[in-house]
């Protein structure tokens, strides 16, 4: 019966060192654990992103930045449009009326308050991305409720200086980047 | 059920079953045992797997002469409708099926609605339901861009346009989605990948779906547990087999009928005329089956709350489950429920008929209303209901309404109630 006890006395105590040794590799266990997912972690990821990125602009995309434009034949009152970066840009040649027009409306009246001059530096000419601001359809020229543009997907309105006036679009049209290389040229981008 | 027991009776048979036991996996979806008084409206499921081999088969077929490339794509679907041999009927059949899918998928969710099969123990199975068809949504979305038409092209700006209503980065991702700084060539490439990716992924989450419907087992009409197998239920083969073949076979007549009487009844005109940046169609109108979220989007006049209100419409059903505080599931014994659910359904309609429509004046108005009563119906109706409604009797199982008049049934049931 002793033989017994002591037998499981002494496998008890063999436990127990067994755990003490158990206990001890755990913790290296647990530092390779932690050294392997943090390195991983960092390789996945720098793996991740170049597959993410693949999808950004390419350069291909990205050289077509520029485009020049010969805007002599437009009369006041007529737009023209053309492509640059694969959206349409509207270029108007306003009358005074719609210079007028553009210039006496009240700041507080705007949805998205920009000041006409500076959004047509030459107040003839109004240069704008044609794209609405809500969901990207491409507005109607001489329509909508304030004489400017009407887009037709979602209604909203603009003025004859492209700002939003009514409608769920958020912002004016975008005045992109330009200048005039002479009196017939417009260089865009 | 029996089936761990089940040993192929050939040897060849138990020597494959012994190594890959996909002979027990036949057995067990042979013998499932399934409610027997299930309706038509569970034939759907079988109908929705047929959907989405057609679209598959189809979709491979057509990838075979189908070019995508901005400049190509426009034309190499012409070339499909005339050159290719029965190129017309595959892209029609495709096309199609794309609206008879989600037909089948609108009835398969409706029954759903109306029988509670939503309810505990079915949640997995509901919110996979509510991710595949997520999923078809893209699919069918993607699928509309690659014939490059006028509507394709600026129905995917106005959907990834969507995504500039996020504060911040909403720009930074649409143009990392176009690939460039309009929908174009990049744009077209990368949504063809995903268009062949989806469906394959939709398959393997249905296989998901299917595992955890087995689990349980079907919901049925009358929305209460079931022995399984008992006299409640039949085996899978034949019973339900036949049922599904017919009812399949009735829905391909109406399939039929689009393919070869209106094939270009369910589409927009204006898709024949190829994509052109310059100019938006005068009115853009997403595929039908869109329509009611449609009609939530621009009824709101905020952007970005247009997109959230849009997103929560469909993400709302993920929580129906707990939305739904009723125990009892089949709205045939709910009074008020069934109700509501056919108010629920034909304000999805109205939202549909308003979505297709000028968003102004009146339109604007119903479509405002019945967006409003969409929410009310999950998030103020459907927990109070659960609450307030009194509920008819339910049986106390599937064959107790077929005999209802048997007196050893009515002995039977003075029997348990007396347990009880």
């Amino acid at each position: 019966m002793n033989s017994y006890i002591n037998y499981f006395k002494s496998k008890r105590d063999n436990n127990k060192s067994y755990l003490k040794c158990l206990k001890k590799k755990t913790k290296r266990r647990d530092f390779l654990f932690t050294a392997t997912t943090a390195v991983g972690a960092v390789g996945a990821a720098a793996v991740v992103w170049p597959m993410i990125d693949q999808m950004n602009p390419d350069a291909s995309v990205k050289a077509l930045a520029s485009t020049e434009v010969d805007i002599s034949s437009l009369t006041p009152g007529n737009t023209l449009t053309v492509l640059w970066r694969g959206k349409p840009v509207f270029i108007r040649r306003r009358t005074q009326e719609e210079i007028d027009e553009a210039r006496s409306v009240k700041m507080e009246d705007l949805i998205h308050p920009e000041k006409d001059e500076d959004r047509a530096k030459n107040p003839e000419w109004l240069v704008m991305l044609g794209v609405c601001t809500h969901l990207g359809c491409v507005p109607l020229n001489d329509k909508g409720d304030y004489n400017g543009w009407f887009c037709p997907c979602h209604g909203s309105h603009y003025d004859t200086s492209g700002r939003i006036r009514k409608g769920p679009a958020p912002w004016n049209m975008e005045v992109p980047k330009y200048e005039f290389i002479n009196a017939n040229t417009i260089k865009i981008g | 059920m029996s089936d761990h027991d089940y040993r192929p009776k050939s040897k060849v048979g138990q020597w494959f079953n012994d190594r890959l036991p996909l002979l027990t996996l036949a057995n067990h979806l042979t013998d499932y045992p399934t409610p027997k008084n299930l309706n038509y409206w569970w034939t759907f499921g079988g109908i929705l797997t047929f959907c989405l081999i057609t679209q598959i088969v189809t979709g491979l077929t057509l990838a075979m002469h189908y070019i995508a490339h901005a400049d190509m794509a426009f034309e190499s679907v012409e070339h499909i409708m005339r050159d290719v041999n029965y190129g017309w009927l595959i892209r029609y059949i495709h096309a199609n099926g794309a609206s008879m899918f989600f037909l089948a998928v609108y009835i398969h969710i409706f029954r759903s609605l109306f029988y509670g099969s939503y309810k505990s123990p079915r949640e997995i199975i509901w919110i996979l339901g509510i991710i595949i068809y997520l999923l078809m949504m893209a699919a069918a979305f993607m699928g509309y861009v690659l014939p490059w038409g006028q509507m394709s092209f600026w129905g995917a700006t106005v959907i990834t346009n969507l995504f500039s209503a996020i504060p911040l980065v909403g720009e930074g991702i649409v143009t990392w989605l176009w690939g460039g700084y309009s929908v174009d060539n990049p744009t077209l490439t990368r949504f063809f990948t995903l268009h062949y990716l989806i469906p394959f992924l939709i398959l393997g989450l249905v296989v998901l779906h299917i595992w955890a419907l087995h689990v349980p087992g079907n919901n049925n009409p009358v929305g209460i547990d079931i022995k399984k197998p008992s006299r409640d239920t039949v085996p899978f083969h034949p019973y339900i087999v036949i049922k599904d073949g017919f009812a399949l076979l009735m829905f391909m007549i109406v399939f039929a009928f689009f393919v070869f009487y209106a094939p270009n009844i369910l589409g927009h005109a204006d898709n024949y005329i190829e994509a052109n940046p310059m100019v938006t169609p005068a009115h853009i109108v997403p595929e039908w089956y869109l329509l009611p979220f449609y009609a939530i989007l621009r009824s709101v006049p905020d952007k970005l709350l247009g997109v959230v209100a849009m997103l929560s419409a469909i993400l709302i059903l993920a929580v129906l489950p707990w939305l739904d505080t009723s125990k009892i599931r089949s709205a045939v014994f709910r009074p008020l429920y069934k109700q509501f659910y056919w108010i629920l359904v034909a304000d999805v309609l109205i939202l549909g008929y308003v979505g297709a429509m000028p968003a102004e004046g009146l339109y604007l108005l119903i479509a405002r209303v019945a967006t409003a009563y969409y929410f009310l119906h999950f998030l103020v109706i459907l927990p109070v209901l659960g609450f307030k409604e009194k509920t008819l009797p339910v049986p106390l199982s599937i064959t107790e309404p077929v005999l209802g008049g048997s007196p050893n049934l009515a002995a039977a049931r003075d029997k348990e109630s007396k347990i009880e």
